[in-house]
């Protein structure tokens, strides 16, 4: 049943999404979220924003799923949504907590207050900007802190034993905690970031652009620190990110998105070596290759991203796609399974022959 | 992730809290120094506290409390010439009824000192907790207290005080209450309302809601922190209003305060002085000069507390 994301949407009804596959922590179903246009004096809807439309997704447990799309594709929205910092408009988002209090799977989008703060203590997020995440009015003793002190999981000395650990296990100081965040760099605010994150010891991080705030020099350490404690605590990552280099360096599979849905979803290598979609051939070529002698032949997208208040009817990207045929502007491709667990939401997935790009 | 025994002991909390707020004290007023204006507003409210304190000093050191008592005092020597002009005995002269003018002054120091204050903390405690609460929660809650803060601001607030006065004794403390609850669900709410609508989406917020923090947690431990430098601002700001507000009460008599700078002028209204304008001016030019002074020293501290707490403001 774990591939779900493959089902083509028609046909597969509720109770099916209710499913969730033994190893899969994660598992997104339909994913929805319209945001109201509103106008006028009476703030009538006269629309809606579909920045996120039918997502679907899973994350086995222990892996890295990289989300990856360009400036407002609704990558954000997902992540939020999962976590319900955004309510959904439909759709299912089915959880597998570890604690014993909790049903075996939870679907979040339904989740009573209760359950919610429970998941929070399994669900974390690391933020994009190190600056204004971090309470300037606390220290990075309180920051860290707080999660604990909220769910009542330690008090006194014992938060503070635990926060040295947890300064520790990110790579900076014990001492640090009595210091404010101004007095850091942006890659120790990171650090300080995914401190927090995993202060409740969470199964699940969704990395939010961890590291587009910071230089590259910072981006190779914090992306190692990363995998550190992947492998030393068990987690399991949803990477939201842009820059196609670090997402390969990081996931294990791949999504790509495009305006408000998946186009394409598969395992790292296999995706950049071959991909299946238009949209996934044109971002790969965009990608710069560190060799002098490479004749890069850039696919230029023409146009603009389309607006999500009115997406163009059928597939999503065929009036900017070169390979847009006259069934690509009636009819909808759902994700479909080119074998191999490559995903891809195109008519021609298995016809067209793209370029993909070495993987080093 | 099993919680282990750490070998790192802190040093106590308190400890680290009282060094990071004498460093952030002296950087503040670093700033606060720097600006002129604030550091002439402080010297003018030091000179109005001293001379408060001077007060109950001179009553039982040279003041005879017959002659100086503010309000129910009386100079013999001088029968039939009150209004005395100034002289050595009454530096600023005597009111209509015989009683000292500078002892007026100086004592009712303190009762200023109390409204504005207490009408300002009250203000400010309430708009920085409804202000918040209103950029949190938005809605139905924030419609409410919006209206609420336009209604307040456009209702006349003296004429709703003298109608107030006319149901109930308006005394110093029951006016301080008033002003304060009264100012504090106006315009400051929205002002503090705007200041915490710009902390309610920074990304801090998003993860103490990750932590699983309730409403009340964000609140208390992220908004309110954040907007504190303004609301103390604000405050500065309604120590003014109250002073002022008193002072015209007063001069109407609408008060039910024994003495108060207000009241000073009230009194020479009342004999008929205030018409003689000049002639008679030690009558009311202490009392006026020392309103205007005092609301304009809490202005000027404003101004210059603004130059911490609003970076645009700051030279360089």
């Amino acid at each position: 049943m774990r591939p779900r994301a493959g089902s083509t949407a028609k046909g597969s009804g509720a109770q099916a999404a209710a499913s969730l596959g033994e190893s899969v922590l994660l598992q997104v179903w339909r994913l929805k979220k319209y945001f109201p246009v509103r106008k006028g004096v009476f703030r009538r809807t006269v629309g809606w924003v579909k920045a996120v439309d039918e997502v679907d997704l899973f994350i086995p447990k222990g892996e890295t799923l990289g989300l990856v799309g360009e400036s407002g594709c609704g990558k954000t929205t997902v992540s939020r949504t999962i976590l319900r910092l955004i309510e959904p408009t439909s759709g299912q988002v089915l959880f597998r907590p570890r604690s014993k209090s909790l049903p075996p799977v939870v679907e979040v989008t339904k989740a009573t207050k209760r359950v919610m703060k429970l998941l929070r203590r399994e669900m974390q997020i690391i933020f994009q900007d190190p600056y204004s995440s971090l309470n300037p009015r606390m220290t990075v003793g309180a920051i860290i802190g707080e999660p604990l002190i909220v769910h009542r999981v330690a008090r006194g000395q014992e938060v503070r034993n635990r926060v040295a650990e947890l300064l520790e296990a990110v790579g900076l100081k014990p001492d640090h905690m009595r210091r404010y965040p101004h007095e850091f760099s942006g890659g120790q605010r990171q650090r300080i970031g995914i401190a927090r994150a995993l202060a409740l010891g969470p199964q699940l991080v969704i990395c939010d652009e961890p590291v587009s705030a910071l230089d590259v020099s910072i981006q190779a350490q914090v992306l190692n620190l990363l995998e550190d404690l992947q492998d030393k605590f068990g987690l399991t990552y949803l990477f939201v990110a842009h820059d196609l280099s670090v997402v390969k360096h990081i996931s294990d599979r791949v999504a790509v998105m495009y305006l408000g849905k998946v186009v394409e979803l598969a395992e790292t290598e296999e995706l950049y070596t071959r991909p299946r979609h238009p949209y996934t051939e044109a971002l790969l070529s965009a990608v710069p290759v560190p060799d002098p002698d490479y004749e890069a032949e850039r696919i230029l997208l023409q146009g603009d991203v389309p607006s999500p208040v009115n997406p163009p009817a059928g597939c999503r990207f065929h009036p900017r796609c070169s390979y847009a045929q006259a069934i690509c502007s009636q009819e909808t491709p759902g994700l479909q399974d080119c074998g191999g667990e490559h995903y891809a939401a195109c008519h021609f997935a298995s016809s067209l022959a793209l370029r993909g790009v070495k993987v080093a | 992730m099993t919680p282990t025994s750490s070998p790192f002991k802190p040093e106590p909390l308190w400890k680290v809290r009282v060094h990071l707020f004498l460093g952030a004290a002296r950087r503040n007023w670093a700033l606060f120094a720097e600006s002129k204006i604030g550091l002439v507003g402080l010297g003018i409210i030091v000179l109005f506290l001293l001379m408060m304190a001077a007060h109950p000093i001179l009553m039982s050191t040279v003041w005879e409390p017959r002659v100086y008592d503010p309000v129910r005092g009386f100079d013999p020597r001088l029968v039939g010439r009150h209004p005395a002009p100034p002289s050595w005995a009454h530096p600023l002269g005597t009111d209509p009824i015989g009683r000292d003018v500078l002892s007026q002054l100086m004592w009712s120091a303190r009762s200023e000192f109390a409204l504005g204050v207490t009408a300002a903390v009250i203000s400010v405690v309430i708009g920085t907790i409804v202000g918040a609460v209103c950029a949190y929660f938005g809605g139905v809650v924030d419609m409410f207290f919006m209206r609420l803060a336009d209604l307040e601001m456009l209702f006349p607030f003296i004429a709703l005080l003298m109608v107030l006065q006319s149901v109930m004794p308006l005394t110093l403390i029951r006016l301080a209450l008033l002003i304060g609850v009264l100012s504090g669900f106006g315009g400051i709410t929205i002002i503090l309302k705007s200041q915490a609508l710009t902390v309610k989406v920074k990304p801090y917020i998003e993860a103490a809601k990750v932590a699983g923090g309730s409403s009340w947690q964000i609140i208390r431990r992220h908004i309110i922190p954040n907007i504190m430098p303004l609301s103390f601002l604000y405050m500065m700001f309604n120590v003014t209003g109250a002073i002022f507000t008193e002072a015209v009460l007063s001069f109407f008599g609408f008060l039910d305060i024994r003495m108060s700078w207000g009241i000073m002028i009230n009194t020479a209204q009342e004999s008929g002085y205030l018409g003689a304008f000049g002639q008679y001016w030690w009558l009311w030019a202490p009392a006026g000069g020392a309103i205007t002074l005092l609301c304009f020293a809490f202005y000027l501290v404003g101004r210059g507390l603004d130059a911490v707490v609003n970076p645009r403001l700051r030279k360089r």
